[in-house]
């Protein structure tokens, strides 16, 4: 496409096929500890 | 959904509900801003008039833009659907596995910060410290209501944690003896203020913890202004000698420098700088959490400054990176390709459900901005969660429960923000605290930035 560039990223909606093992890290355990986000949250699921 | 945005030269629009993120010029930017609104010739008629003097925008090539805008559409990359809310009301109903505690060894600190809002440690309440045995059981307790889940996390905070450092030893050494039995790998982390770390604490840590989280807030003037000692002295200089150490040994284990920043130092990219020029790469920052009676809340004024700062940061990091000299900052990580699933984005941060806090008297908090509030006991590590009621809110404390995030483009990015805050800001965990909203949008704008321009040098560099 000539003037759109999609970045590569995760499909959420098929994330809900194989999602939700729940390894991941707890969002405000890492560093933050007063805030909250998701975004940066590795996935650990090793069947998706 | 969709939410369009320039930043730093590049025009970026996000589909929320699928997570794609294109990077468009300037004439594709403003036909998706009108493609629901307007009707195509319309569109065309409006591009021309605009564009009209440019000698590639033709209706021929406006066509293809058309035709592109359809395609993805169809792929489910633009335009996408919201599809997940039964999902979010199903998260009442399931059975919730608790995999994350935060150890409160020790109510009780060696620092006297004037920001802190376990005020000194004590969380309005007595001072205190962990007993091994109740650390223990702790451990115990979080393995048999992990169900099938693996990775368990166990944080040691305060107040101060090293002022209990035995027992952190003791309680680790305790998980490690009993991890493999039970299939479990538990991830410790210290969350500390530095002034107790020795030789012991760094090869421990250093051993033992999947992440170390040290307090530091940036220049020493800024640092010494809020985190003072018991004889209202500065710390920094009794701190920053000892974490390079730390830091230094620890290799490629995990850390992060964690800063606070307040109405004080709202051009606090310059403390984080600062943490750089110290030789920490690996770096956070975070607003002030306080009332805002207090002379060094965040204020509205101060908005705006923040906003620019974090542009500041997001196109200072860019540049160290090609200087081969890159920092991380915890807000900017995001991960586009393997980032979260679209449960843990919907499912909220965890705290009451998945998540909790342990006084050093083994009482169960939703999480530690909880610990203060007597009425959000939830119940004790020996009988396990009591108050039901307030696990099913907390349950139902997702991105979905609040009005107000319905139309917010971030909400599958911050899963619906901190309750704790929202409680502190509006009297309800199901409230919105709109000033860290604010913030969290700018980071996730400057972080999503930034993926575009790593994007955009990946492929310059493929083609040289």
């Amino acid at each position: 496409m000539k003037r759109i560039k999609t970045l590569e990223t995760r499909d959420l909606e098929r994330s809900m096929e194989k999602g939700g093992c729940g390894e991941c890290q707890t969002s405000c355990q890492s560093a933050c500890k007063t805030s909250c986000g998701v975004a940066n949250q590795d996935c650990e699921n090793k069947n998706k | 959904m969709i939410h369009q945005y320039k930043l730093n030269g590049y025009n970026i629009v996000l589909d929320v509900y699928s997570g794609s993120v294109h990077c468009v010029d300037d004439v594709a930017y403003d036909i998706i801003q009108l493609f629901c609104t307007e009707k195509k010739d319309e569109i065309i008629r409006q591009m021309l008039e605009k564009y009209g003097d440019r000698p590639d925008v033709t209706p021929e090539d406006l066509e293809d833009v058309f035709q592109d805008i359809e395609e993805l559409k169809r792929q489910k990359k633009l335009f996408a659907e919201d599809i997940y809310e039964p999902k979010a009301f199903d998260l009442k109903n399931r059975h919730t596995e608790i995999k994350a505690l935060c150890l409160h060894v020790a109510h009780t600190c060696n620092l006297n910060c004037e920001y802190c809002f376990a005020r000194q440690g004590r969380f309005n309440g007595e001072r205190g410290v962990m007993s091994l045995e109740t650390g223990k059981r702790a451990l115990d307790f979080l393995i048999e209501n992990s169900g099938d889940r693996r990775n368990l996390e166990v944080d040691f905070f305060g107040g101060e944690p090293l002022m209990n450092w035995e027992v952190v030893k003791g309680i680790v050494e305790y998980g490690r003896s009993i991890e493999k039995e039970h299939g479990k790998n538990f991830r410790f982390t210290l969350t500390t203020n530095g002034v107790g770390i020795n030789d012991d604490v760094i090869e421990f840590a250093n051993k033992e913890m999947h992440n170390v989280v040290l307090s530091l807030d940036g220049r020493k003037e800024v640092h010494d202004r809020l985190r003072r000692t018991i004889n209202d002295e500065g710390s920094y200089d009794i701190i920053v000698p000892k974490f390079k150490k730390l830091v230094e040994a620890r290799g490629d284990k995990n850390y992060y420098m964690r800063g606070t920043f307040t109405h004080n130092n709202v051009d606090f990219t310059n403390d984080i700088f600062h943490m750089a020029d110290l030789g920490f790469t690996e770096l956070s920052m975070e607003p002030v959490v306080c009332s805002p009676e207090d002379p060094y809340a965040l204020t509205e004024e101060d908005l705006p400054k923040i906003f620019e700062q974090y542009e500041i940061l997001a196109k200072e990091m860019l540049k160290r990176e090609e200087d081969g000299r890159p920092i991380t900052f915890y807000h900017y990580m995001i991960d586009l390709n393997n980032g979260p699933c679209i449960y843990k984005r919907i499912s909220g941060c965890g705290s009451g459900t998945e998540y909790f806090a342990v006084t050093p008297w083994g009482d169960l908090y939703p999480c530690h901005q909880f610990v203060s509030d007597e009425s959000y006991k939830m119940g004790d590590i020996w009988h396990g969660v009591t108050n039901d009621e307030m696990r099913d809110d907390f349950k139902m404390c997702n991105v979905y429960a609040r009005e107000e995030c319905r139309d917010c483009w971030a909400r599958l990015y911050c899963s619906g923000g901190c309750a704790a805050n929202a409680y502190h800001a509006t009297g309800s965990i199901k409230g919105v605290y709109d000033y860290g909203c604010e913030i969290f949008k700018k980071r996730m704008e400057c972080a999503i930035m930034m993926k575009a321009a790593e994007a955009e040098r990946a492929e310059e560099r493929a083609e040289e």
